[in-house]
């Protein structure tokens, strides 16, 4: 048996103090140790996107980095970005639009999408899908989603008076 | 499914990654972005007993401009590459085939150095790297080397990297006054791996002095395609040459079918995208 790993890290706000086995994800450590199951365990390889989680600010596969590799940083999930009202225009887009529909993939694509507002606030459609294109979603063809996310990022540029 | 056990040892330099790894030997694996490693390990397809964590050894991440060239730590995350403004100045095939690497998460997270030593048939950088005539420079216990992209790659998955050696930085010469450059790839799904791509660099303008066409997806590694580039070369690369081009690189690629496309729709991807590339240049 591999000897565990002492770690320390913030995670939505909180620091956090857990002693860990090497192998064990992110996504299992946040959900399994932390309660936090809003990020969700798709495939487990890096393809469909759902254990989309913040690290130190920037979307990562909660799946593909490991709970050791988030020593000394600070972790978000949806929970913590939910409970700060940062992405509440965006939430209430995806309902407005019903870019959802059994939720699955949802908190990772608002993760996703919300790096996309506040990195690209020009994106028009085309550069929407290509950014998104990491996160399946299998019930909405994609469509709604994408018309939530042009529409958060209209009102933010209208918002910011540009 | 879940990683094998393993025990993480974290580096905190170069030096101490290379005593690990003499250490270790054959059980160890590096673990630079770990988003082509982790899924492995999930899969359950490597199984090595210790993971050495190269995240923190932050001298290896970083990209400076030199008078010739352009150097990129192997440790530089693929999203870093993708912002910098020196990159999209002098290495603008690099700029173009970054967005095309995986998608946005992963490109947070996953490094150049660790696409190169991976060196997956399909990956875009391998094929950059040869295209722009990019040098490699790998650590060991005896110190440093310095290895040619052309002689970097040697099969699926193969590399000039030794067993206790450590990938460290990569050098890429500025493209000189009048080159062009293209980079196209075809694949199902925006950031899958290409079914087939091509990068491609033209030395001179409107004449082609020099060309060089980087395959990748298509054998089991990526290939410079020499017929092809001889029939562009001391010429301007309009429709004719292009055809002739086209022609060529029967002699050039011998595809290997997998599960997204035989052989044969292989060596007619490439075909259509050596016309889309290199009718479409553009000017460094």
């Amino acid at each position: 048996m591999a000897s565990p790993v002492d770690i320390s890290l913030t995670i939505n706000g909180e620091p956090v103090e857990e002693r860990v086995p090497a192998r064990l994800s992110l996504v299992d450590f946040l959900r399994a140790r932390m309660d936090l199951t809003g990020s969700h365990v798709g495939c487990e390889h890096g393809v469909c996107g759902a254990c989309t989680v913040r690290l130190d600010g920037a979307i990562v596969r909660g799946c593909l980095t490991l709970a050791v590799q988030a020593d000394g940083a600070v972790v978000e999930t949806i929970e913590g970005v939910s409970d700060t009202g940062e992405i509440a225009d965006l939430q209430e887009a995806f309902i407005r639009h019903a870019a959802l529909q059994c939720g699955f993939c949802t908190p990772a694509m608002l993760l996703t999408a919300a790096e996309l507002i506040a990195n690209r606030p020009n994106a028009d459609r085309e550069e929407i899908r290509a950014f998104i294109s990491g996160n399946y979603c299998r019930c909405t063809g994609y469509r709604a989603i994408v018309d939530a996310v042009e529409d958060v990022l209209a009102s933010r540029r209208e918002g910011a008076g540009t | 499914m879940k990683a094998p056990d393993f025990d993480y040892l974290r580096a905190e330099s170069l030096d101490q990654a290379l005593d690990l790894l003499a250490q270790h030997g054959d059980e160890a694996r590096l673990l630079a972005g770990g988003q082509s490693l982790m899924a492995t390990l999930n899969l359950r397809l490597s199984a090595p007993s210790v993971l050495i964590d190269l995240n923190h050894v932050t001298d290896l991440a970083g990209i400076t401009e030199t008078e010739t060239g352009v150097r990129i730590g192997a440790m530089t995350r693929h999203v870093a590459v993708e912002r910098s403004p020196i990159v999209a100045r002098h290495l603008p095939l690099i700029a173009a085939a970054m967005p095309h690497v995986a998608h946005a998460a992963i490109r947070n997270r996953g490094t150049l150095g660790g696409s190169l030593a991976l060196a997956d048939p399909a990956a875009e950088m391998p094929a950059c790297a040869l295209a722009l005539q990019a040098v490699l420079e790998i650590a060991g216990p005896t110190g440093r080397r310095q290895v040619a992209a052309a002689d970097f790659f040697r099969g699926l998955f193969e590399t000039a990297i030794g067993p206790d050696e450590v990938l460290v930085a990569v050098d890429y010469p500025k493209a000189p006054p009048g080159a062009r450059w293209g980079f196209q790839e075809l694949a199902r799904r925006h950031g899958d791996y290409a079914m087939v791509g091509l990068a491609a660099m033209i030395e001179g303008d409107p004449i082609c002095d020099a060309a060089r066409l980087a395959y990748f997806a298509v054998e089991d590694r990526p290939v410079l395609a020499h017929s092809a580039t001889s029939k562009l070369a001391g010429r301007a690369v309009d429709d004719a040459a292009i055809a002739a081009a086209e022609d060529a690189l029967d002699a050039d690629l011998d595809p290997h079918g997998d599960l997204h496309a035989d052989a044969a729709t292989k060596r007619h991807l490439a075909r259509v995208l050596t016309r889309r590339v290199l009718g479409n240049l553009g000017t460094v």
